[in-house]
């Protein structure tokens, strides 16, 4: 007998495990969160610390990618200026769907500090943005539990379901 | 562009002003005071115009007609050894005289001195580009010309440099708002949008004070989330932490310390 002889009457049946399409989908998209390389300021440093090896973004499946065509997840690190923010939307256009937006840091929130002619008031007015990160700037732990959210927020949804028409789009 | 209109109020005035107050003053010295200096005015002054000239800080100032600028700043270059041109931009007096001080700040790396030329011209008035002797004052002077509108004749690329090429109005000019005027306020809307989804994303929201403990349609505590608009005024529940093997992920388990091994004998 072989030694590692498949018991096909274990467990009630076969070596098959059933679920649902949605669970299925849902699991790999929030596993494989590709965020994109888009450091704008300060906290894109933080951003990088947890890419790198301490805070290791890699065991959630975020790898960061340095293209939008292959990214899932924009994570607006930093203060967005008035002249750069026809370039975040039009990176923004660029992901393919499904896609989500983190707003990380005061800056891209509010545009925190910088209540200034320069700074755009919040990167919500340009792109719709699923989750804000509070801090100036966030700590990697932060941005760490807002991709932990994003998965949660990501399995609560329905995987196949109609593009709802965001705002302006 | 637009009209130039005057805006006295738009930067918030100090509530109380003392009226005997009176700016203390840099002392200043004679050029006479310092040899080198004085040898470097008077090979200056036998070509051009100086308006006035004293040394501050030790630095020397001195005051010239705007169209001598090219020629002071090349016999400076070329006969005086001022061969650095550290910095130059603009300081805005249009509310006090009408017109802007252009400053020049020269550095002689073989004097080890400072000398810093300026001039006045008025709003309309152009200067000439000293971007031939100083490559330095190619963007300088851009920037020069994006913060307070002054226009540098036979400049080799004369462009804003920090603002956006469409941007209209001089951030730095003193009557500028800090906020920006309505076009700065509606910039990315416009540009990105069109004019009309002006209603659709609202005006900015500026009053940094503003703070609504309640809102839960733009911000939630972390570790206390609630869904999008729920009323939290009784509270919110604090979130347990979750773990998304908690709800029975695919191929994903759960580590229980309880069922598992801890080794505290290195050496077993």
């Amino acid at each position: 007998m072989a030694q590692h002889q498949v018991n096909y009457t274990q467990d009630g049946g076969l070596p098959v495990a059933l679920t649902t399409i949605d669970k299925v989908v849902n699991w790999g998209r929030s596993n494989s969160l590709w965020a994109l390389t888009y450091g704008l300021a300060c906290c894109g440093i933080e951003m990088m610390a947890s890419g790198a090896s301490r805070y290791d973004f890699d065991r959630f499946g975020t790898i960061f990618r340095a293209s939008p065509r292959q990214a899932d997840v924009l994570i607006i690190a930093g203060t967005l200026t008035k002249k750069h923010a026809e370039f975040i939307k039009r990176l923004y256009d660029q992901m393919t769907e499904p896609r989500w937006v983190i707003s990380m840091g005061s800056c891209a929130n509010t545009g925190g500090m910088f209540n200034t002619y320069a700074t755009v008031q919040g990167a919500d007015r340009i792109v719709p943005v699923d989750l804000y990160l509070p801090g100036c700037a966030p700590r990697p732990e932060t941005l760490q539990y807002g991709v932990m959210l994003l998965q949660k927020k990501i399995r609560s949804e329905k995987a196949i379901k109609a593009q709802k028409p965001k705002r302006l789009l | 562009m637009r009209r130039y209109v005057p805006k006295d109020d738009v930067q918030k005035k100090a509530y109380y002003t003392d009226r005997y107050w009176v700016a203390p003053q840099v002392p200043k010295a004679k050029v006479s005071s310092d040899k080198v200096f004085a040898e470097d005015l008077k090979a200056i002054k036998a070509a051009f115009k100086v308006f006035d000239a004293y040394i501050q800080v030790e630095q020397m100032v001195i005051y010239i007609r705007p169209e001598d600028n090219f020629g002071v700043l090349e016999l400076m270059k070329n006969k005086l050894d001022y061969t650095q041109l550290s910095e130059m931009s603009a300081v805005d007096f249009l509310a006090d005289r009408g017109e802007f001080d252009i400053f020049y700040q020269m550095l002689s790396m073989k004097k080890r001195k400072r000398i810093r030329v300026k001039c006045a011209i008025k709003k309309e008035e152009a200067i000439e580009s000293v971007e031939k002797l100083f490559r330095s004052a190619d963007w300088s002077e851009r920037e020069m010309y994006d913060m307070f509108g002054i226009k540098v004749n036979n400049h080799p690329f004369f462009k804003r440099i920090l603002m956006p090429d469409d941007w209209e109005g001089h951030p730095l000019l003193k009557t500028y708002p800090l906020h920006g005027d309505e076009f700065a306020a509606w910039y990315e809307v416009d540009k990105i949008f069109g004019k009309e989804a002006r209603d659709i994303i609202g005006p900015e929201i500026r009053d940094d004070a503003a703070v609504d403990r309640y809102d839960t349609k733009r911000f939630a505590r972390l570790g206390h989330e609630v869904p999008y608009g729920a009323d939290i005024s009784k509270g919110e529940p604090a979130v347990k932490t979750e773990y998304q093997e908690d709800d029975g992920v695919f191929l994903i388990e759960r580590f229980e310390k309880d069922s598992s091994t801890v080794i505290t004998d290195r050496d077993r």
